[in-house]
């Protein structure tokens, strides 16, 4: 299990060893510092916290300037916490991008784009109506269900407030790890926006690298 | 520069013969035949050449056993190992579109000679 906290830089295409053009996600990840050890004695639970990116002066209040003189490291603007494959991770080591290598599979989690108040279509994937011909229902969610029941079903898909949710993508390869600008370069889309701080984790659902096909 | 000019400049071949949509080229392609690779050469007129940086790409058009084939292959590909320009052709659009509409003597191109 690997983890890193990064940056979403933006996506172009990339010539693959094997010679496939692949459309590419670049993060700029790590390097990240070990934070915080947290322990079962101490705080009920064994994990720890990654830091990433330098925080404007400013924003480190003299609370958080004390916790991390304590711990010995320099303040981060992003704090993580992860709890798999912690084991060899004291305080004050750091990890890199080069803890992955092409081929692998990650899991990336980001908060997904905004976009604010949105109808069914755009929020739920519903078909919408007919646009001409006196259909009068263009964009709207039609039926909202059971009229005996008399009250709206929980749960039903509506229009509302659509994005800035966290968000995961599973299970994406690893085209590239730059190890020298501490580049990360993974397949196919990554939830948020340019700029995001995104977390890139092994993927839980794929057997390691070795283990099968 | 931003991170991602960087990356796709990377990728960009640094020599690529002078042509232009018109010209007859010849590409040698790698392509994985049986477990093997190999190289493959594919001559005739390039059609369209079209898209910047590294996502440059080009169509190449050649009649062979009478039936038009169109091959479209990224300038920067690894896999295009090199483009040799076999002949200049003399025509007045980027995009030879009209070309797959016309047969035989019609289907020519006027070729520029270059005195040497």
């Amino acid at each position: 299990m690997k983890n890193i906290l990064g940056r979403k830089v933006g996506m172009t295409s990339y010539f693959t060893d094997d010679g496939r053009f692949v459309p590419v996600t670049v993060i700029e990840a790590g390097p990240c510092t070990v934070v915080e050890r947290r322990t079962k004695e101490k705080h009920g639970y064994e994990a720890v916290a990654l830091g990433f990116g330098t925080p404007k002066r400013r924003r480190v209040t003299r609370a958080l300037a004390g916790h991390y003189k304590k711990q010995g490291v320099d303040p981060v603007r992003f704090v993580r916490e992860f709890r798999d494959g912690i084991e060899e991770l004291e305080v004050g080591t750091t990890v890199t991008v080069s803890a992955f290598e092409p081929g692998d599979r990650v899991d990336v989690i980001g908060v997904s784009k905004g976009h604010g108040f949105s109808g069914a279509i755009k929020r739920h994937n519903f078909s919408g109506g007919g646009a001409s011909h006196g259909s009068m229902i263009h964009r709207q969610p039609a039926s909202n269900g059971d009229t005996n029941a008399g009250r709206v079903t929980r749960g039903s898909r509506r229009p509302g407030h659509y994005g800035t949710d966290r968000t995961t993508h599973q299970n994406l390869e690893v085209v590239r790890a730059d190890a020298e600008r501490n580049l990360l370069l993974v397949r196919g889309p990554v939830p948020g926006a340019k700029n995001g701080l995104v977390i890139v984790c092994s993927s839980v659902k794929t057997k390691p690298a070795g283990a099968s096909a | 520069m931003n991170v991602i000019d960087l990356v796709n400049r990377e990728q960009r071949k640094d020599q690529v013969p002078d042509f232009r949509a018109g010209d007859t080229v010849k590409v040698y392609s790698k392509v994985i035949e049986g477990g093997k690779e190999r190289v493959q050469m594919f001559e005739g007129v390039v059609t369209v050449r079209k898209g910047g940086g590294s996502t440059e790409s080009i169509t190449v058009r050649r009649i062979a056993h009478g039936v038009g084939v169109e091959k479209t292959f990224l300038l920067h590909s690894p896999r295009v190992e090199r483009i040799e320009v076999s002949k200049r052709g003399i025509v007045r659009r980027s995009r030879l579109y009209y070309l797959s509409e016309k047969v035989g003597k019609a289907a020519r191109i006027r070729e520029k000679r270059t005195s040497k």
